[in-house]
């Protein structure tokens, strides 16, 4: 199937789901990073400024610490994401969906210079477009995906219809996909749920509301 | 049993394991979670979701569950390590023990850096002129007068403000160029290769031609040192990019994906001991070897025992102990 999701499997014998993030929203949480880097690195040269020519020292090793390490250290102790991301609701993991460990995210973010290569992240794209997870090269050699910061949606009642069995058993898939449609139809036009329904085919029959025949099953598959 | 039920039955449950998540986050409550039944919980809510997933109920529950589960996950799973408790260990034993089991590679660097190096101080001293293959005329004058004898101070530095200065340029500079040597391993080794050769050759064309003019005292003195510090350093830089590039050249049994993550966590392993190094050479270069007075025979004495020091350490330190 086509899709981000990332299934992982745990020892607890079930799977969990990881939404991956695509090469765009990461762009903007890099652009976001960037940015502030270089608001910090203004404000530091300011404060070096005061100190004259005994800041320069210091102020360069800041600097050093600045370029290599502002993603690791965010990445380690703010829940895997840098500002940027933590705007964009990404962050880091390893693929096995654990926190992003020490080593990977050094590895992952010296790799970066490589990512840059041969100009403008031309290789990091390239990878992230080529590979199943949306891996940049640092992503690859660390372990690690971009991952969507997900948080508990609150669950839309399902209209109120009367249930409906439905004309033959439905399978697994076939059972998420009403309920699924369920769940989203106050999303939906009723001229836009209707033209969706009539896709179930022989589910809805002839039906001139099929949604209301779709919502029915689900009620009936759910309450 | 419908989903309503169902969810009357473990709504609750599901609601304490949310809020013991919330509470778990804030700091020196480790060791609570490892007595209570926080264990027991979490298994309950995997077990849950599996059951939500099989049956076929609402995508809307199954991701909820879904995200309790991997909160709970990264909580149960994510490393609890004492970060300087790992360093300790490192640098007492684990790092060498790494370097030793890793000393192929170890070596193939070295060598690429080292023969080069040597190579050109001798070629140097009987062919001078060919040191303009390799230096322009301005860098030439520029390190002619860094390291001429009439000076107070050896090398760049010349009063304690430089000195802090060239402090934090050889961390910014030395250390960025121990980073470059290893990301660009990635590339099937070629960039490690390149740039510990290219290191080998600049070097060796520095020290030669210095020699060569008579600055003797003067320069070997001021490297003397760090020298063991900084070379090692790079070298082993060098071994930690090889080591990626090598897991992409022969993958062995493994995909080369999977080969290159595993040559990763150790490479970054021996980048980490490298990086110290260079970065205890920076100290050393910009607050001892810089110092004019102290006597030629002292400072060539102090560089010879680091590098007998580190042999040492490299070849006995953390023996029998697991390199990981």
């Amino acid at each position: 199937m086509l899709d981000t999701l990332r299934r992982v499997p745990t020892p607890e014998g079930i799977e969990l789901s990881l939404r991956l993030a695509g090469p765009v929203p990461r762009a903007y949480a890099f652009a976001t990073d960037l940015l502030i880097r270089g608001a910090i690195l203004l404000a530091l040269i300011q404060v070096v400024a005061i100190f004259g020519r005994s800041g320069t020292g210091p102020g360069l090793i800041l600097f050093f610490l600045l370029e290599w390490f502002y993603p690791v250290a965010f990445e380690i102790w703010w829940n895997g994401a840098t500002p940027g991301k933590r705007a964009f609701s990404l962050m880091v993991v390893n693929d096995n969906g654990t926190p992003v460990t020490v080593g990977a995210s050094v590895t992952r973010n010296l790799l970066r210079i490589v990512d840059f290569l041969p100009m403008l992240w031309a290789f990091g794209l390239i990878s992230m477009l080529f590979s199943r997870d949306f891996k940049r090269l640092g992503d690859l050699a660390a372990g690690t995906v971009v991952v969507y910061r997900d948080r508990v949606r609150m669950r839309g009642a399902l209209p109120d219809v009367p249930p409906l069995m439905p004309a033959f058993p439905l399978s697994l898939a076939e059972r998420r996909a009403v309920l699924n449609f369920a769940e989203r139809h106050a999303l939906l036009t009723e001229e836009r749920a209707d033209e969706v329904a009539s896709h179930a085919g022989p589910l809805v029959g002839n039906n001139r509301v099929p949604a209301r025949v779709i919502l029915g099953i689900a009620r009936h598959h759910n309450k | 049993m419908n989903q309503n039920a169902f969810e009357t039955g473990h709504g609750a449950a599901w609601q304490a394991f949310d809020a013991r998540l919330k509470s778990l986050r804030r700091k020196g409550e480790e060791r609570e979670q490892a007595a209570g039944d926080w264990p027991r919980q979490y298994r309950q809510v995997t077990h849950d979701l599996a059951l939500a997933q099989s049956r076929a109920y609402s995508p809307e529950l199954v991701d909820r569950l879904n995200l309790l589960a991997l909160r709970g996950h990264q909580r149960f799973y994510g490393s609890r390590g004492n970060l300087l408790a790992a360093v300790i260990e490192f640098i007492g034993g684990g790092f060498p023990a790494l370097v030793r089991r890793e000393s192929l590679v170890v070596w193939i660097a070295a060598a690429l850096l080292f023969i080069p190096m040597f190579g050109m101080i001798a070629l140097l001293q009987h062919f001078p002129e060919f040191v303009h293959y390799l230096l322009t005329p301005d860098q030439l004058r520029s390190y002619e007068g860094m390291y001429n004898p009439a000076n107070q101070a050896l090398g760049p530095s010349h009063s304690a403000e430089s000195q802090t200065m060239m402090w934090g340029y050889y961390i910014k500079h030395n250390v960025g160029i121990d980073f470059q040597c290893f990301a660009t391993g990635l590339f099937f080794g070629i960039g490690s290769v390149f740039y510990l050769l290219f290191n080998g050759m600049q070097i060796g064309a520095v020290a030669g031609y210095l020699t060569q003019q008579g600055y003797i005292q003067t320069f070997w003195g001021f490297v003397a040192g760090h020298s063991a510090w900084e070379l090692i350093g790079a070298a082993i830089s060098g071994a930690a990019g090889l080591k990626l590039g090598w897991a992409l050249v022969s993958p062995g049994q493994l995909t080369r994906g999977a080969a290159l993550k595993e040559s990763a966590k150790v490479a970054v392993r021996l980048l980490y001991g490298a990086a110290g190094m260079t970065l205890c050479a920076a100290f050393i270069e910009a607050f001892w070897s810089s110092i004019g007075s102290t006597p030629f025979a002292l400072k060539i004495g102090v560089g010879l025992t680091f590098w007998a020091l580190f042999i040492a350490y490299f070849l006995f330190a953390g023996r029998g102990r697991n390199a990981d």
